[in-house]
């Protein structure tokens, strides 16, 4: 689905069959369209037939490990006596990704029953909504439409009229791309500096204010009422064969290629239709040279490679790379690596939380030492301790942002070493003025 | 104690049990072996950022941060691997990416861990081409300094001011590379005991105000002490140049004082190098004090004791060998014996049970007390018109100068001649706390050792020393000659010491008999 929001004929719109129709939007609009029918059956089942139910479906999270979600339900013990609670990670910062923007502008209410039933089944009373700080648009609808569900007994003391209590807030973001982790999230929900925990202890252990506390994306919680509605079995179907990734999965498409935008396509679609049908293929003129398919923090792949994938967890790990967050960043042949890479890890150096060593130097020194190459002042030295450095950042911290600003230099290094090497002996970009854009 | 389960395990081939639940870090202690950190202190809450104490665990994918990871049965620590190695290579030059090798002017060159770590397992040579970050020197407020570019942020600064001294203060400010510990609005460092941020910090960063650019780490002499600042009975360490105590810091009792130190105490030590002593025993010879040799002036005094009552005003800063003596000196003469101890405001450290600044500024009230010795604000009011005056080391009040002039015979043995006492027939002079060794007995009942730091001025002696040898010649048996022999004989007469030596007593002290563990008494 580019813009405006007509899907195209290989999609299969589930979550994104309402995106563009203002209609949706609110409580009526959306019960017309179908919606909480889910939730009243939820609340009619026990928690764990629900959990069940999710397992049975095979959906994994979409935020970016996809971890199984019914499992990770399944670790919130019922009748511990302590407060459970849901967080909703809104906070979508992964450069390239734009897909829950979508979900809450439009569908806000698919949200709030997603995240009503997720509460239910976790035996929570109470969700948080984290909404990333620059999410203006979105926090506004969200707001509104919360407030909306609240007025109707969709959710509150008395959710659905089953005396059940679910309450929903919705939280800004002060705009920290470490929010995004969900254990910053949580020091951030509780007004301390978004600082990644050292795990263990797991949410599930002691999450928010130290309670067992479960955590899921925006797009992993939306597909729920859907699978409650239409059964994990029909679910289970949406797959291109490997039993392992089941469903749609929203692919936010940007960078150099003809139509833009977000697309929902069942796990398994060919990378290669994809991008040349869905998207568009390039611009006129112009060559695909790399992709990276799931948001900034993933490997970068050659369009070799993307060419070769299937859409789905195993898939994209199979080329070397990973689904991540589905969001896909295009380079054409017009466009230096060296920069774009440079770039990222500029971002990470400036996001990094400065807690571990390795993260809050390493990011800031590759940064420095790309755009010293990138003005054509680098040695071939600098290519080595480039690969040594993403080595030391990799796997030894709290969190994984510095594995995530090394994955990029690495299959950056090793995949347009070509690129590299031409700033480093031509003394200056060869991309000259093109890659000035 | 619980039933506590033990944990077998082995760090770098040396078997270990320690308590479930205990880290990788502390276990290897216990088994002899230092894993190199920076963040982690046994006080304050893990951070596990800064990354440097990763070992190698047998069957673990990645390394494991050593401050982070329990203990688990049948574990195969590697500390020295050269995947453990080689990590911490990395971690310390990514610390030293930032941080000016300006070791040759920094305080803290000498006893950094940053130089130290940097020395066993670093590169010798860095790869950064970068320029450094550069940020200002800033004022903390009380005695820190804060030298932002050597900071490491490990945030032990920032864990302590919230969770020991629960004062919140200090905050990690910017991110990444940019981040440095900053400072709440309004907010100072004035708590009084922030300085301790100063012997966290395992680098340079922050820096005493007070001990700056006063000398080198290596040419420091270290001698165990005690605070003699407050009833409580920190234990410090003093630090001498050149026979100049110029620094004293915190040693570490988990009994008294933790790891810490408060401020009035660590800065309350100038007055141990004074110069204005008295060098010599003295007699008066007319209008004139006449230096005279030891056993003169002691027969002197001897004389002017016989028959008469003495009324010793003795300071509660003696040590109890002293003030012992002292009370003997009471008693053989049927006297009387009085102090008066100085009083402040108190000033607890939350995040420690019964650790305070106490009130009474003086590290042997409870000695003093416990051998008789009268407290009073007006000590010399009970000052007979016919007593002679014993003044040992006590301070002289305004209001106590004219008791002090009233009296028929004046004897002073102490480290200095009070105005007030100018017409004292002998003065016998004393060390201080830093020139001698000895003992306090602390508010909870805790008789702590301390050692020599610096050699006595001229003919100094300690006062349980003199005071001995002027029983002697008063007809009794007393001659000592080292502060163990007296606390040995101190010990034999005095129920409460009974059983303690200087070698039970170590470097930890023991508590009185019957006196209360300060955990307990914390509790009740």
């Amino acid at each position: 689905m580019g813009y405006p929001h007509t899907s195209h004929p290989k999609e299969t719109p589930v979550l994104s069959q309402y995106f563009g129709d203002p209609g949706a939007r609110s409580l009526d609009g959306w019960k017309q369209r179908g919606g909480y029918r889910a939730l009243e059956k939820a609340l009619g089942m026990s928690p764990a037939d629900i959990v069940n139910e999710v397992k049975e479906s095979g959906l994994r999270g979409r935020g970016g490990a996809g971890f199984p979600t019914g499992v990770k339900w399944s670790f919130m013990k019922p009748g511990d006596g302590k407060p459970h609670y849901l967080c909703v990670n809104a906070d979508e910062s992964e450069p390239g990704t734009f897909k829950d923007r979508e979900i809450m502008r439009w569908t806000p209410h698919a949200l709030i029953e997603g995240a009503a039933i997720g509460a239910y089944a976790i035996g929570a009373e109470t969700c948080y909504i984290y909404i990333r700080g620059e999410f203006t648009e979105p926090l506004r609808v969200m707001n509104a439409a919360v407030k909306e569900a609240y007025a109707a007994g969709v959710i509150g003391p008395n959710a659905m009229g089953t005396g059940k209590r679910i309450d929903v807030h919705v939280h800004k973001g002060a705009g920290a791309y470490i929010c995004g982790e969900e254990t910053a999230l949580m020091n951030s929900l509780e007004g301390k500096r978004g600082n990644p925990r050292i795990k263990p202890p797991f949410p599930a252990v002691a999450g928010l204010f130290g309670k067992p506390t479960t955590i899921n994306n925006v797009e992993t919680l939306a597909a729920v009422p859907h699978i409650l509605n239409r059964g994990a079995a029909w679910y289970k179907g949406m797959s291109r064969g490997n039993p392992k990734s089941t469903g749609t999965k929203l692919f936010s498409v940007c960078g150099n290629v003809a139509k833009p935008g977000n697309y929902e396509v069942e796990m398994g679609f060919p990378f290669k239709e994809f991008l040349y049908e869905l998207c568009g293929g390039p611009l006129p003129g112009r060559r695909f040279k790399a992709i990276i398919p799931g948001g900034s923090s993933v490997p970068i792949q050659t369009v070799e490679e993307a060419e070769a994938t299937v859409m789905d967890y195993e898939g994209f790990i199979a080329q070397g790379t990973m689904l991540g967050s589905g969001g896909v960043i295009v380079f054409d042949d017009s466009q230096c690596m060296v920069k774009h890479i440079a770039r990222l890890a500029r971002f990470y150096a400036h996001e990094s939380c400065a807690q571990c060593t390795q993260c809050r130097e390493g990011t800031a020194w590759t940064t420095r030492i790309l755009e010293r190459i990138e003005r054509g002042h680098g040695t071939m030295a600098d290519l080595d301790t480039l690969l040594e450095l993403a080595d030391q950042m990799t796997g030894k911290t709290i969190c994984v942002l510095s594995d995530s600003c090394a994955a990029p230099i690495v299959s950056g290094i090793k995949k347009f070493r070509s690129e590299f090497e031409a700033h480093i002996t031509g003394k200056r970009c060869p991309m000259g003025a093109t890659a000035a854009a | 104690m619980a039933d506590v389960q033990l944990v077998n395990l082995t760090i770098e081939g040396r078997q270990v049990s320690v308590p479930a639940g205990t880290s990788i870090l502390e276990a290897a202690k216990a088994a002899g072996v230092l894993i190199p950190h920076y963040c982690y202190h046994p006080s304050l809450s893990i951070a596990g950022n800064c990354r440097m104490c990763q070992v190698e665990v047998e069957k673990l994918p990645k390394l494991a941060p050593a401050c982070a990871t329990a203990v688990a049965e049948g574990q195969v620590v590697h500390v020295y691997s050269e995947r453990a190695l080689e990590a911490r290579k990395g971690v310390l030059e990514f610390l030293l990416l930032n941080h000016p090798l300006d070791c040759p002017i920094c305080d803290q060159s000498g006893e950094c861990e940053l130089q130290d770590y940097t020395y066993r397992e670093g590169r010798a040579e860095g790869r950064s081409q970068e320029p450094k970050r550069f940020n200002p020197v800033e004022d903390f407020g009380g005695d820190v300094l804060y030298v932002t570019n050597r900071c490491i942020l490990c945030t032990r600064c920032v864990r302590f001011m919230d969770e020991v001294a629960k004062d919140t203060v200090l905050n990690v400010s910017e991110r990444g590379d940019r981040a440095v510990i900053g400072k709440f609005e309004g907010k100072d460092l004035t708590h009084p005991w922030a300085s301790n941020v100063v012997d966290l910090c395992p680098v340079g960063a922050l820096l005493s105000k007070d001990f700056l650019n006063k000398a080198r780490a290596w040419e420091l002499d270290r001698t165990p002490s005690i605070c003699p600042n407050c009833t409580q009975g920190c234990n410090t360490i003093l630090e001498t140049r050149d026979n100049v105590v110029v620094r004293m810091r915190p040693r570490t009792n988990s009994e008294v004082n933790r790891y810490f130190l408060c401020d009035e105490g660590r800065l309350d030590y100038r007055w141990m190098n004074r110069t204005d002593r008295v060098e010599a025993p003295l007699v008066r010879r007319g209008d004139r004090l006449v230096a005279v040799d030891w056993e003169e002036a002691l027969k002197a005094a001897a004389l002017h004791l016989n028959g008469k009552r003495a009324f010793v005003l003795a300071s509660p800063k003696l040590s109890n060998e002293s003030l012992w003596m002292l009370s003997r000196l009471v008693e053989k003469t049927g006297g009387r014996g009085a102090f008066r101890v100085a009083h402040g405001p108190e000033a607890p450290l939350p995040g420690v049970p019964d650790l305070a600044l106490r009130a009474e500024r003086a590290p042997n009230v409870r000695a003093a007390e416990l051998f008789g010795f009268t407290k009073s604000d007006t000590p010399l009011s009970a000052l007979g018109s016919d007593d002679v005056l014993v003044i040992a080391d006590h301070e002289l009040a305004p209001a106590d100068a004219e008791a002090v002039q009233r009296a028929a015979s004046v004897i002073v043995i102490g480290t200095t001649l009070p105005e007030a006492a100018r017409h004292a027939l002998v003065v016998l002079p004393a060390t201080n706390v830093a020139e001698e060794e000895g003992t306090f007995t602390n508010l909870r009942g805790r008789v702590q050792r301390y050692l020599q730091a610096r050699s006595a001025p001229g003919m100094a002696r300690p006062v349980w020393w003199s005071t001995g040898d002027l029983l002697a010649f008063l007809g009794e048996r007393a001659g000592y000659f080292l502060a163990s022999e007296a606390f040995a004989a101190l010990a034999a007469a005095r129920p409460e010491y009974a059983g303690m030596s200087y070698d039970t007593l170590g470097l930890k002290g023991q508590l009185l008999a019957g006196a209360a563990a300060p955990a307990e008494a914390a509790r009740s």
